[in-house]
């Protein structure tokens, strides 16, 4: 089986601070992470490869620091990393990122794609079902398991109150949540091969695409401002006891019929 | 000069710290509490590799190097100073010198097992009556044609309790003083041998520290460990390395502590104001973090010389004397910034300070290494 993964490098977005004065994401010094649903992907298609047998691909788009992203996962235990690497891809949207993605992957050999649900720097979804319609394939979202059967997949995808169980036949696009696979470590070993390994990297003259619908050029939707989002309302402070902290958050839990 | 990771280091250390984080701080409180020897870590540690990390892959290792077992040891030893001596002690006390001093045959039979943290590893020099004077050997070891048979008692060893591959020392010839002591493996299972009473100890709860027993032990012939007579030198050497491993341990306690107490003293409000904001913290902290910086350096370069194939005794015995010592200055002064809570177990820090006063005393007391140090001086 050749399973491709999807991922993308992002900055820790849980020690990003807000610039009091611009309103802007301070990003110096922020250090960056594979994407936490991604790397949950990742480990998906590692216990298909000790369950089944796998090579596993891992395909991310982004500038050449993502190669450090792409050596770990090779350190968890990835057969091959591939970095789309170019200027022509620089700042594509949602549509043009999937495109370029999809653009790589049909000149690849695979039996199934895993992406994460969503980036915690853009938190959009939309990537990876996106991808699966330039390719023409099923898509099962917000996977919390998966098992492979003779001709497909089963499944179970996780909607807001309930599980589904479905069955998908041949070739698909799966997303995935961190929270459902618990990414391994990378070993010693894995991290000492690392570096031996190649991460190719790959321009836009690679890959199957027409070059207008890459980047900026191919990207409908363009980013007009980003601000902090306000706090909704500020909370109350109030002064008192352990004990009557306790009836106060339980008289307000009832008071809204949660409890 | 580089004083930079290479993107190995760094790709190791991303994995070694959250490892620390997620899998060992969570414990360390109750290890300690329960003198509870971390077993589910060690098998996790073996699982990824971090039990073998400087043995060649051909013997069943990692393949990497002792700057990244070291800094293995400092970021266990940051949040949980037991699991990072059992590391030490298994690497630098029992692997490397079957790595350095090994036949060919031993290698193959002992290291792969190690490696892969199947079975662990301990050093057994102590007696009772040979500390610091280590040539004073008791234990002796007799040719019985087929075997060696090996009578005495070691004392204070690491690991013991939970050990299944010892290096042991003992006396050959007795006539020949120091080069009459001889190094052999011992098993676990070797008839004659056995594990006698464990210390309650100040620090490092975790780790088992015990005696171990010699009644007519019998070692197979091939278990003689490096050259006839020359144990005392496997020992010296193996200790050299060892301590690289100890300041590197006493370098994560120091770092533990640091940043436990930059936490506390930016959290902790007296006289309307946060402690940290006190020029008094700030400068004593910054001697402190000067200190550990400084012992960071000396111990890299002690792990690097040591990967180069340089001679570092004396690096090494500096790189422990002035972690060891750090580590003791720091703690104390954590306990004392977190006042009355840094006395209760509800801190780690109160932890971190008996852990740390050990550095000052196993493979080799402060004292030891100034002579070490001052013998290549003055040689």
């Amino acid at each position: 089986m050749n399973i491709i993964v999807c991922a993308k490098q992002v900055p820790d977005t849980t020690e990003i601070k807000i610039d009091p004065v611009k309103g802007t994401l301070i990003r110096d010094g922020v250090p960056s992470i594979m994407n936490p649903d991604d790397k949950g992907g990742l480990e998906l298609a590692l216990r298909f490869k000790e369950q089944y047998g796998a090579t596993v691909t891992v395909v991310s788009m982004g500038p050449p620091q993502a190669d450090k992203m792409l050596r770990e996962a090779l350190a968890m235990g990835a057969d091959r990393a591939i970095l789309l690497s170019d200027r022509r891809f620089a700042g594509a949207d949602t549509i043009a990122t999937s495109y370029a993605l999809a653009g790589c992957i049909k000149t690849l050999d695979y039996d199934l794609i895993i992406a994460g649900r969503q980036a915690i720097d853009g938190d959009t979804a939309q990537v990876a079902p996106e991808m699966a319609e330039h390719l023409g394939l099923p898509q099962v979202s917000y996977v919390i398991d998966a098992e492979k059967t003779a001709t497909g997949f089963i499944v179970k995808k996780e909607n807001e109150d309930s599980v589904q169980t479905l069955e998908v036949e041949g070739k698909c696009v799966l997303t995935v949540l961190a929270s459902a696979f618990k990414a391994r470590y990378m070993s010693v070993e894995g991290i000492i091969e690392a570096y031996n390994k190649e991460v190719e990297v790959w321009s836009a003259d690679r890959i199957d695409v027409e070059e207008e619908k890459l980047g900026l050029k191919g990207s409908p939707t363009k980013v007009f401002k980003s601000f902090p989002k306000a706090l909704k309302a500020p909370g109350e402070v109030h002064e008192v006891s352990e004990e009557e902290a306790v009836e106060l958050i339980v008289a307000r839990l009832k008071e809204k019929h949660i409890i | 000069m580089d004083f930079s990771y290479s993107k190995t280091e760094e790709l190791f250390l991303q994995m070694i710290r959250s490892f620390a984080e997620n899998e060992v701080k969570p414990l360390a409180a109750e290890v300690d509490e329960k003198e509870m020897f971390p077993e589910e870590t060690v098998r996790k540690m073996a699982k990824l590799g971090i039990m073998g990390i400087p043995v060649p892959k051909q013997y069943g290792g990692a393949g990497g190097t002792i700057q990244m077992y070291i800094m293995a040891v400092e970021e266990l030893s940051r949040v949980c100073a037991t699991t990072g001596v059992v590391l030490s002690a298994h690497t630098s006390l029992c692997m490397c010198p079957i790595l350095e001093h090994g036949t060919e045959e031993q290698k193959m039979k002992y290291l792969p097992k190690l490696a892969s943290g199947e079975w662990l590893g301990a050093f057994g020099l102590t007696e009772p009556n040979a500390g610091t004077d280590a040539a004073m050997q008791q234990t002796t070891a007799v040719d019985a044609g087929d075997k060696w048979i090996l009578n005495g008692t070691k004392i204070f060893i690491t690991n013991a309790a939970n050990a299944d591959v010892f290096i042991v020392m003992a006396m050959t010839d007795k006539s020949k003083g120091n080069k009459g002591i001889s190094a052999f493996i011992v098993e676990r299972g070797f008839k004659g041998f056995s594990v006698g009473k464990k210390e309650l100890k100040m620090g490092i709860r975790g780790s088992a520290t015990c005696e171990l027993i010699f009644e007519n032990c019998e070692v197979p012939k091939e278990n003689l460990l490096g050259e006839l007579g020359a144990g005392f030198k496997v020992a010296m050497k193996t200790l050299d390395g060892g301590r690289i491993g100890i300041a590197s341990q006493a370098l994560g306690i120091a770092q533990g502590a640091m940043d436990e107490t930059v936490k506390y003293t930016k959290e902790r409000k007296q006289f309307g104001r946060s402690i940290a904001q006190f020029q008094n913290t700030q400068f004593q902290m910054a001697d402190l973090k000067t200190r550990v910086e400084a012992a960071r350096l000396l111990v890299r370069s002690a792990a690097w010389k040591k990967d180069m194939g340089l001679p570092y005794s004396a690096d090494a015995a500096m790189a422990k004397l002035f972690a060891a010592e750090t580590a003791m200055a720091v703690t104390t002064k954590a306990v004392q910034f977190h006042g009355g809570y840094g006395y209760t177990r509800e801190y780690p820090v109160e932890r971190m300070m008996r852990d740390a006063k050990i550095t000052e005393i196993y493979e080799g007391t402060s004292e030891v290494q100034r002579m070490v140090i001052a013998a290549q001086l003055f040689k």
